[in-house]
């Protein structure tokens, strides 16, 4: 067997099947009834909570996602086709607050979007505001925008390799034959960047579900997601088989999600073309 | 150039990067439906002043007309040119028939006709039935001919195309030359192609111009090129030349009289050339232009003696260096082996005459 496989079994295999098996069982008072059953599945299925916080985590890491790829094709963009030297300082350099504690940069979150945060102090004395505008902190709004500050990294990544790998000359080729800057972009570099487009949404998208920190500590009511019901679940609630079936309903989910972004991604790249 | 057949105009034109003279002060005229070449080494300007054409380059200096449009405010995709770039730079997310179709979209015609034109063009460059093949599928010599589709389904008034042939195999070059010939003569378009071969440019163009470090040396036909070179330069860089250094001792109805290193007295026709005595000149003369002897010919033309040196043979013609007593360099001669008056066998060492037509020698500034 080669080593590269013993790492998958040992790594992914095994604790894959653990988590099967976990989701399988029920808990008994302290401990667990290990009679396989679908019991925690049907729970997930039935009862609204976990279809409600489901959905809202796909909404909050889908915007989330939305608008990081969407701030960061710009600044990769411009990395890659109008930066010719130092190129390396300037990925860096948009990754540097990639570079300190995840925690770190939640809080700094808060600090600027709290009550008496810099915006609203910001706002307040400069008048435009009469009181504190409330909905920045504890809310799904402070949630996405943490998550796509905190990812950004992941997303610039891949979208400049994407289009730094776009060949010069057939830019030029498209404008030869008659294409104007716009029309150039949405034919040739849009479509040929799409692969990075795509693992930047996946990079993003994924992590991003099941995070439970930011929601934990920005979310306030409206902010919980599917990752603080997961935590609880394995800490407080002490029901492992039900973090357990959570986890596996969100990686399936995931999974299907995937699947039609990527289906859809490819009719859209046949229809640029 | 009279003015009047210029279809590409180019005037003063001047390029520089940074403190970097790319070109310098070009000037020259370009005729409908003509296939001109720019050759040179690299880094000549060639690649730079055919961009300058496409609108890829900003012109720094002078001004540029296509059928009398002056270009400089004409963004690239503007331009009625279209071009042939040196690795094709085929779209790689479409296939074949989308690649040469691409240009298209911006005349808005119906998609039927669209089609029936991408198929005319598939015919035209051999590749009828490869619509669909995906770009990665494809070779080297079908990559050139889908890039020469896609440009010239625009019908453009003026074809670029940089260094087209450099990628390819010397037997798919030679095939791509004919039949690029052809596609020339048959749509009429203007050509302007970048080369660095000079038999490439001698055998294809109609016009060439050579350059050099940013300037233009001469702008003639492949023939003229090559019997009447304006500079050393240009005869040494088209074929191979002999050089020999002279002194100008005088002037005899359109005859310069030249003291010839090694030779003596020689009568060479001026061309025009002002020249006046003591000036230090060459002699130029072709391999192929000189006639090996056996023995001292008894006719009343001069005569060099010289020795073999060393023989190459090359089958249907061999070369031979030729030491000349007093010459610096050993003399370079061409000649076919079917030749009556060859000596039957040269070998290295043995003593032989050279001698040459009237019009075979050229007197060129050093």
């Amino acid at each position: 067997m080669s080593p590269a496989l013993v790492v998958l079994i040992i790594g992914i295999l095994v604790p894959f099947i653990i988590l099967i098996s976990l989701s399988m069982w029920t808990r008994d008072g302290f401990g667990f009834d290990m009679t396989p059953t679908f019991e925690n599945y049907q729970r997930v299925g039935t009862e609204p909570i976990f279809s409600t916080l489901l959905a809202r985590s796909f909404w909050i890491s889908g915007i989330a996602t939305f608008f990081t790829v969407l701030l960061c094709y710009p600044m990769a963009y411009y990395v890659a086709f109008h930066v010719h030297r130092n190129k390396m300082l300037w990925i860096v350099l948009m990754t540097l607050p990639f570079w300190t504690s995840y925690l770190l940069r939640v809080f700094a979150w808060r600090v600027i979007l709290g009550y008496e945060g810099v915006i609203n102090s910001a706002f307040l004395s400069m008048g435009w505001i009469q009181a504190p505008l409330e909905f920045l902190l504890y809310s799904q709004t402070a949630v996405i925008i943490t998550l796509a500050h905190a990812w950004a990294a992941f997303a610039i990544l891949p979208l400049y390799v994407s289009l730094e790998k776009i060949d010069k000359s057939l830019l030029e080729a498209a404008t030869d034959l008659g294409d104007g800057p716009v029309r150039r972009f949405l034919r040739i570099t849009l479509p040929l960047s799409l692969p990075g487009v795509i693992s930047a949404c996946f990079l993003i998208f994924i992590p991003t579900t099941g995070d439970y920190i930011t929601p934990a500590l920005l979310g306030g009511p409206d902010g919980v997601m599917i990752g603080n019901l997961i935590q609880l679940q394995f800490g407080p609630v002490n029901n492992w088989p039900m973090g357990a079936a959570l986890s596996i309903v969100l990686m399936l989910w995931i999974g299907a999600l995937a699947l039609v972004f990527l289906f859809i991604t490819r009719k859209a790249k046949d229809r640029l073309a | 150039m009279n003015n009047k057949d210029a279809f590409i105009s180019i005037r003063d034109v001047g390029k520089s990067f940074g403190t970097f003279q790319a070109i310098e002060n070009i000037s020259m005229d370009i005729r409908e439906g003509e296939f001109f070449s720019l050759l040179g080494a690299s880094g000549c300007g060639k690649t730079t002043l055919l961009r300058m054409l496409a609108g890829f380059e900003s012109v720094s200096k002078g001004e540029i007309l296509i059928d009398g449009q002056p270009m400089s405010d004409v963004p690239p995709h503007e331009r009625p040119v279209n071009m042939v770039f040196q690795n094709y730079a085929i779209f790689p997310h479409l296939n074949v028939a989308q690649n040469i179709g691409y240009g298209l979209r911006k005349l808005k015609l119906p998609k039927a006709k669209q089609n029936e034109m991408i198929e005319e063009m598939l015919d035209l460059v051999q590749l009828t039935g490869y619509g669909t093949r995906k770009a990665h599928e494809l070779s080297g010599g079908q990559r050139q001919r889908i890039a020469l589709a896609r440009a010239l389904i625009l019908r453009p008034k003026v074809l670029l195309l940089d260094e087209p042939l450099g990628a390819l195999d010397k037997q798919l070059r030679e095939q791509m030359q004919m039949e690029l010939r052809r596609l020339q003569r048959s749509i009429g378009i203007t050509f302007v192609f970048v080369t660095h071969d000079q038999e490439e440019a001698l055998t294809l163009s109609d016009r060439i111009a050579v350059m050099a470090g940013g300037e233009v040396l001469q702008v003639d036909t492949p023939a003229a090129l090559y019997e009447q070179p304006q500079t050393r330069e240009v005869a040494s860089f088209i074929g191979n030349m002999n050089f020999l250094d002279a002194r100008v001792t005088g002037d005899i109805n359109g005859y310069a009289s030249l003291d010839v290193q090694g030779i003596g007295a020689l009568n060479v026709p001026r061309l025009g050339k002002t020249l006046s005595s003591g000036d230090t000149v060459c002699v130029a003369v072709r391999p192929e232009k000189l006639i090996l002897h056996d023995k001292a010919p008894s006719g009343p033309e001069k005569s060099i003696p010289g020795t073999i040196e060393l023989v190459t043979y090359l089958g249907e013609r061999s070369h031979y260096h030729v030491r000349v007593p007093g010459c610096d360099t050993a003399i370079a001669i061409s000649s076919q082996n079917s030749r009556m008056n060859q000596p039957k066998e040269v070998q290295e060492g043995r003593s032989v005459w050279m001698t040459w037509a009237p019009d075979a020698l050229i007197v060129l500034e050093r």
